[in-house]
């Protein structure tokens, strides 16, 4: 426990230096309306990110987000040209998000396919889907009603609706993670599948739940990210699947399963999402883009790993993790 | 990747799945067939033997890499950084032909950037012990944002007639290049991995990489020279794929991993680690091949084809499991 604690730590440092070598020659990033910004921006990434948490906790791996994200976002975006009134858009993406994720949690949990097969399946699945609806078509600004663009940027006491959003979800992700039921078997599923059994917790039902989580704040973020850049079409997000397990794994969530905190993950969201905003302001090339935050991930995984490096040999310990 | 996802304690060897992986081979051969058939009936131009040597351009590149691939899933890694490799390497080969290197160069500086790449991931995971899933997920970003730093958004193109050789060149009248280097990295892997002592060491690791460590296979070496594989074929389908296209843009090869690790899969190779044959993912590079062949023929867009590809993916893992609860029931 004490060194999570000080993995965090480090993180929350690593951000802090980023900040101030960017501050030391662009100070206008720092102002508080920019930090604001930028919180903004990585809304997305940080909801994908707590849902992707949960998964990897529990020995799975969701790589389906971004397709759900965009289905979900293709399907707000259909029901507003449709004139369904806002709240039961947000309503319905939710609750579809939570479907999509669904169907993965169950092909893992029932016919106890491994998570990585399942979700490349459904990933190209679902994308496709959205072809299918639309023929292909985008659906652009012109077709949204204003009220439907215009919700996620509402600020409200200094923050756009969005961003409260993804502070609400990092709320009840952590409660749900430390104060129930259901976030303790998270952790035991993922640090000892054969542990849990015997203490009567089911594995594929808490990796079912972890999906559905993951399912619906993709379902969400669906909506928020189509009426934020106010476009519709079946490609938005690709890739991003990829950027969210990054931003996981610099959180020091454990690939393994079993170790991880919501702090974590936001701030290994935070931090991507830093680097993204500031590069274009300090006048690096977008393309350096790929580059640094490939490295940033093989630098925070070699941190994590001699952080978690079991001392001696203990063979019992390892021959019960190697499952 | 050591996803953990039965209901029970996961006991591998006895699983109803691996039972059903015997005749993994049979039932993917039976698809294949049928869907040779589909594909003849669906249209006439389909047996036009340069439509068929075309056709091949579909899955040989990917499936090259999904040789090595195959061997590294067995020993219970994966590589998710092939696409990258694959653009990497080809930028390297675009900067040496703007540079006037000539052809023997280009292939050379091309299998040879795969293999640094290979063996940077190699480094990384076997040397430092990081799970390969998150290493190449950094790799895949790594060396694709290399290419995007080199290239910006622009290509190299113009490569020297000789080098197209690779990728559009013909050996026996219509058998394509690539459909040879195909067929023979199916013959080395067959080899490598079901008739030598390497091989057997590989799905030892897979099974148990505690118990052959404990058993005196080198471990860690034979995961590097793994990764080392992968990246040199990855190498050899980058020249192949520049050649084919003529020029190199940091793009190139995007989303080649999944496509790979789907034939892998398909190919009966379980993902955990320790099962699965060459023969298999010969199979399920043709059924690939050929659904996307048939659909092409019937205009069925890109998209769609690959809503087929995913089903096809869960429904071939899924039947066999559901197959054999309700024989259990």
């Amino acid at each position: 426990m004490r060194y999570l604690k000080s993995r965090e730590a480090i993180l929350a440092l690593a951000i802090v230096v980023l900040l101030g070598v960017i501050a030391s020659r662009f100070p206008g990033f720092v102002r508080p309306s920019n930090l604001a910004r930028v919180f903004t921006d990585t809304a997305p990434l940080i909801l994908l990110a707590l849902g992707q948490m949960a998964v990897i906790l529990t020995k799975c791996i969701d790589l389906s987000v971004a397709a759900n994200l965009a289905f979900c976002g293709m399907v707000a975006a259909l029901m507003n040209g449709a004139g369904v009134p806002l709240p039961l858009i947000l309503l319905a993406v939710i609750g579809l998000g939570a479907s999509l994720g669904a169907i993965n949690g169950l092909l893992v949990w029932r016919l106890g396919i491994p998570s990585i097969v399942v979700t490349l399946g459904t990933m190209t699945i679902y994308r496709g889907t959205i072809f299918l609806m639309t023929g292909g078509a985008w659906i652009n600004a012109h077709q949204m009603t204003s009220g439907f663009k215009a919700f996620p940027r509402h600020v409200l006491a200094g923050l756009p609706i969005m961003a409260w959003i993804a502070i609400a979800a990092i709320a009840l992700v952590a409660l749900l993670m430390t104060r129930t039921a259901l976030g303790r078997a998270f952790y035991a599923v993922g640090g000892n599948p054969h542990a849990a059994i015997y203490a009567g917790i089911s594995v594929g039902r808490s990796q079912f739940a972890a999906f559905v989580l993951a399912g619906a704040l993709a379902g969400l973020t669906g909506y928020l990210w189509v009426a934020r850049y106010a476009v519709a079409y079946v490609d938005i997000a690709g890739g991003f699947e990829l950027d969210v397990v990054a931003a996981c794994v610099i959180g020091g969530i454990a690939i393994a399963g079993g170790a991880g905190t919501v702090a974590g993950a936001v701030m290994g969201a935070l931090f991507l999402g830093i680097i993204k905003n500031a590069l274009p302001v300090v006048g690096i090339s977008p393309f350096w883009q790929m580059a640094i935050s490939g490295s940033a991930i093989l630098i925070a995984i070699a941190f994590n790993a001699t952080s978690q490096r079991i001392p001696g040999r203990i063979i019992l310990k390892q021959a019960g993790h190697r499952t | 990747m050591t996803a953990l996802t039965g209901r029970q304690i996961p006991d591998r060897l006895s699983s109803p799945a691996s039972r059903a992986l015997k005749s993994w081979e049979a039932l993917l051969l039976i698809v294949a067939i049928a869907i040779f058939i589909l594909n003849t009936l669906a249209s006439p131009y389909f047996l036009d033997p340069w439509n068929l040597s075309d056709a091949s351009y579909n899955f040989t590149e990917k499936a090259m890499i999904a040789f090595a691939m195959a061997m590294l899933i067995v020993a219970g890694e994966i590589d998710l950084s092939v696409g990258s490799i694959i653009a990497l390497s080809s930028t390297v080969m675009g900067a040496a032909m703007a540079a006037g290197a000539s052809t023997p160069l280009l292939v050379l500086l091309g299998l040879g950037t795969g293999v640094a790449c290979g063996a940077f991931n190699g480094l990384l995971v076997a040397r430092f012990g990081l799970p390969s899933i998150v290493v190449t997920i950094g790799t895949m970003s790594l060396f694709r944002g290399i290419s995007y730093i080199a290239l910006g958004d622009g290509a190299f193109t113009g490569y020297p007639s000789s080098f197209a050789w690779f990728g559009q060149g013909y050996v026996f009248w219509v058998i394509t290049v690539e459909l040879v280097i195909f067929a023979i990295a199916a013959l080395i892997f067959g080899i490598l991995l079901h008739r030598t002592s390497f091989g057997r060491m590989v799905y030892a690791i897979g099974n148990n990489a505690t118990a052959a460590r404990f058993s005196g296979i080198r471990v860690d070496r034979i995961r590097f020279i793994l990764f080392l594989l992968t990246g040199l074929m990855s190498g050899i389908a980058s020249v192949c794929l520049t050649s084919r296209l003529g020029s190199t843009r940091p793009s190139i090869a995007s989303g080649f991993e999944l496509e790979v690790v789907t034939i892998v899969v398909l190919g009966g190779v379980s993902i955990l680690g320790g099962s699965g044959s060459i023969a298999g993912v010969v199979l399920a590079a043709f059924v690939m091949g050929l659904v996307t062949f048939g659909l092409g023929l019937l205009n069925v867009p890109g998209i769609v084809m690959s809503i087929i590809v995913g089903a096809l993916l869960i429904a071939v893992i899924a039947i066999p499991r559901l197959w054999s609860m309700t024989r259990r029931a």
